[in-house]
């Protein structure tokens, strides 16, 4: 259609010509593809499940992104040895987002439209997950999310995006809120990143610490992208008993180092969330200050005395140390408290494939139904943070959470909440929402 | 007093970057959007040199105090040379390269190091605490509040950034080097008439500005951390600063750096960093319009 039609039809055989050239050239390429395609036509349900995995390689989400990315590749590998899902083996897709919500949904279109991946999964940075979560939505993709931000269960997202593999802030704070009351004082100071994840820090922990009499003297946002915090700390006010922080970002190490130079010898107490120190060594220079304040840990970062032999195993198949970091490269400290996540998460995907006779993209509704009924999750070599409880309605996972006290530069479990301290009425119904 | 500090660092290694940046305007006429990333530079070699040679952190950092600008100042020479050169030092056409070679520095830098943040020790660091009088339950007394505080590694930045200022003053007021800057910048076919190798100069200086950038990126980085996007900020600000000061103008540079970073530091403590920022951006305006020369540039003919 493309060829003039006045135009000479053939030219004279036995010369090169361009387009004879070009045509050589698809064929052959379409030959040296040829078993790729076909090795799976016999039968289709020999093909991999693909799992398209947004992945923070750059941007401020960069130290997640690699241990979230060598987590995920640990699991899959512990799932393929066990023969796959519905015995297929799992694939996955990972691509960068870039810790950036605008590139996050074009990622989610890329699984989609371009590798054809069965579901997507993965992300942490709330900004990311909220930007994704509608595309994936549209394009009726389940939306496998590890992002612990508040944003699933209130019902902001939609039936398609679902957090089973790790909890949120809301029922985090709510759980330390207690603890911080009574042990620590009830004047708190909060310094949190100034996001949708730090707001929700704001919000929730304001309110728990209200119920438990005490009181949020300020609320100190800082941008995630900072890179120099001190003058931020001179409005902490001085009657603050509790200083509670919570920071992510590439400059954390900066961030606790400032705060040490801050306050000197004279500091208030310290209730942190770990996130200020992922992927961050305890015992680096500057920070010898944070012996005897308290973390919140997703997971105790150091190996404790009555370690699970679960939480042994999850070491060993990602890699990781009795420090928490990596075997091959121990000043490389992985982001302990999260990336269990990506772990149970895709065990759960495993789980709801298996209930539902996953075959491919026409199940995914019932993919979703699946994981919906699901409720008990004993602590397991699939669950090795501790058991949960799963919320269809929500679409949010409940569990345990750790607070350690830095005694001897070692991350020390004090305290483990119950999965009950975590839970509150639910926001949504996401049942109710049609497929 | 903790205020100011915090705006006297930011002012020291503003200055630092900025000159630079103004000394490549002044002379070369070329605005140049890479500045940044040769900032980054200096901070990520440093933390490589700090890292491969371990050790006494002194050592690293004294190694990398010498040689992460001589790099980055040779690298700058080279992309002078190899692109610059060959665009005739047109002005728009050396904004695009420029760009190009923002890129080129910055993702070249992903691929090599990675995208963490990486901290260099600091060659030493004690916190020194100000005592403060307060009237307490027991009349007046001297207490150690928290928060009144600095480290040493700090105020030596701040003094580093002095004696380095003084040098590039002394470079182009004292030295015959300083001279044929000048000459060039005064009149660039003159000088080529007078027997000037302007554009080994234009290399030359395009090696130094960087190579003062670099200087302040390994100044700041046990302060900060190396990572490869932390070009972005330092260039934006030493824009402000350039333009408020007036492109070319040392002695100008010099204030608006000192302003823009004092004002940095106390409106962030007193009121909130993003108003400070603000204010920053306004002035930028402000001087467009009313005085599009900056402070202490030369009205243009």
């Amino acid at each position: 259609m493309s060829t003039p039609k006045n135009r000479p039809e053939t030219k004279p055989t036995g010369t090169t010509t361009r387009r004879g050239a070009m045509k050589t050239l698809a064929a052959g390429l379409g030959a040296a593809s040829l078993p790729m395609w076909a090795r799976y036509s016999h039968a289709q349900t020999a093909e991999p499940i693909k799992i398209g995995f947004q992945v923070h390689r750059t941007g401020i989400g960069a130290a997640y992104g690699r241990w979230y990315g060598r987590t995920t590749e640990a699991a899959a590998k512990l799932i393929n040895d066990g023969g796959g899902i519905n015995g297929r083996m799992v694939e996955i897709v990972a691509e960068d987002d870039g810790t950036d919500p605008k590139r996050g949904a074009e990622v989610v279109e890329k699984f989609a439209n371009q590798h054809g991946c069965d579901i997507a999964f993965g992300t942490l940075f709330s900004h990311v997950v909220i930007g994704s979560a509608p595309r994936a939505g549209e394009l009726k993709m389940p939306y496998f999310v590890v992002s612990e931000g508040h944003h699933v269960a209130s019902g902001m997202l939609n039936r398609y995006t679902l957090q089973p593999g790790i909890t949120d802030v809301k029922s985090q704070v709510q759980a330390m809120a207690p603890f911080v009351a009574q042990n620590l004082g009830k004047k708190v100071t909060m310094v949190f990143p100034d996001f949708a994840f730090g707001h929700d820090h704001r919000d929730f922990f304001t309110q728990a610490i209200e119920a438990q009499g005490g009181e949020v003297l300020a609320h100190i946002a800082i941008p995630p992208s900072e890179t120099s915090f001190t003058k931020y700390f001179p409005k902490i006010p001085r009657e603050t008993e509790v200083l509670y922080h919570v920071m992510v970002g590439p400059a954390v190490l900066t961030f606790v180092k400032e705060l040490g130079e801050f306050f000197g010898p004279a500091r208030p107490e310290m209730f942190g969330f770990i996130d200020s120190l992922e992927a961050v060594a305890i015992d680096s220079p500057g920070l010898e200050y944070l012996e005897g304040t308290y973390f919140w840990e997703g997971n105790p970062r150091h190996a404790q005395a009555d370690q699970s032999e679960h939480d042994k195993f999850f070491r060993a198949a990602v890699g990781v140390n009795d420090r928490g970091a990596s075997i091959s490269d121990p000043s490389d400290v992985s982001t302990y408290a999260h990336m269990f996540g990506c772990w149970e998460t895709l065990h759960v995907i495993k789980a709801g494939m298996e209930a539902s006779g996953y075959a491919g993209t026409q199940d995914r509704a019932a993919l979703i139904e699946a994981v919906e009924a699901m409720t008990d999750m004993p602590e397991s070599r699939a669950h090795p943070q501790g058991a949960k409880l799963f919320n269809g309605k929500t679409h949010q996972v409940f569990g345990h959470q750790y607070i350690s006290k830095v005694t001897g530069g070692k991350l020390l479990r004090v305290h483990t909440t119950s999965i009950e301290d975590t839970l509150y009425p639910d926001e949504t119904d996401y049942t109710t929402q049609p497929f | 007093m903790l205020a100011s500090l915090e705006g006297a660092i930011t002012a020291a290694v503003l200055a630092l970057t900025a000159v630079g940046l103004s000394l490549v305007f002044g002379v070369m006429r070329v605005v140049n959007i890479a500045h940044g990333e040769f900032f980054m530079l200096g901070a990520v070699i440093a933390w490589w040199i700090a890292h491969s040679l371990g050790g006494h952190p002194v050592i690293g950092f004294s190694v990398a105090l010498v040689a992460a600008p001589l790099v980055v100042g040779a690298l700058a020479v080279a992309a002078d040379m190899t692109i610059l050169k060959r665009l005739n030092y047109d002005p728009e056409r050396t904004i695009v390269a420029t760009i190009g070679v923002l890129y080129i520095i910055q993702q070249m830098t992903l691929m090599g190091y990675g995208p963490d943040a990486r901290p260099v020790e600091p060659p030493f660091n004690t916190r020194l605490a100000i005592p403060w009088v307060e009237h307490g339950a027991e009349g007046w007394a001297m207490i150690w509040p928290w928060g009144l505080g600095t480290t040493s590694y700090k105020l030596a930045v701040i003094g580093a950034a002095v004696v380095l200022l003084c040098g590039v003053w002394i470079l182009m007021s004292r030295t015959r080097f300083g001279l044929v800057m000048r000459a060039t910048q005064a009149d660039r076919d003159m000088a080529l008439a007078f027997g000037i190798p302007v554009e080994r100069v234009y290399a030359l200086v395009f090696g130094l500005g960087a190579a003062l950038a670099a200087l302040a990126g390994v100044l700041i980085v046990p302060i900060q951390q190396a990572h490869y996007l932390m070009g972005a900020d330092p260039l934006l600000l030493s824009f402000i600063v350039v333009i408020i000061g007036g492109l070319g103008s040392l002695p100008g540079t010099v204030l608006a750096a000192v302003l823009i970073g004092m004002s940095d530091g106390i409106i962030s403590v007193f009121f909130s960093p993003t108003l400070a920022k603000i204010l920053a951006t306004l002035l930028v305006g402000l001087v467009l319009v009313f005085r599009p020369q900056g402070l202490f540039g030369a009205q243009s003919e």
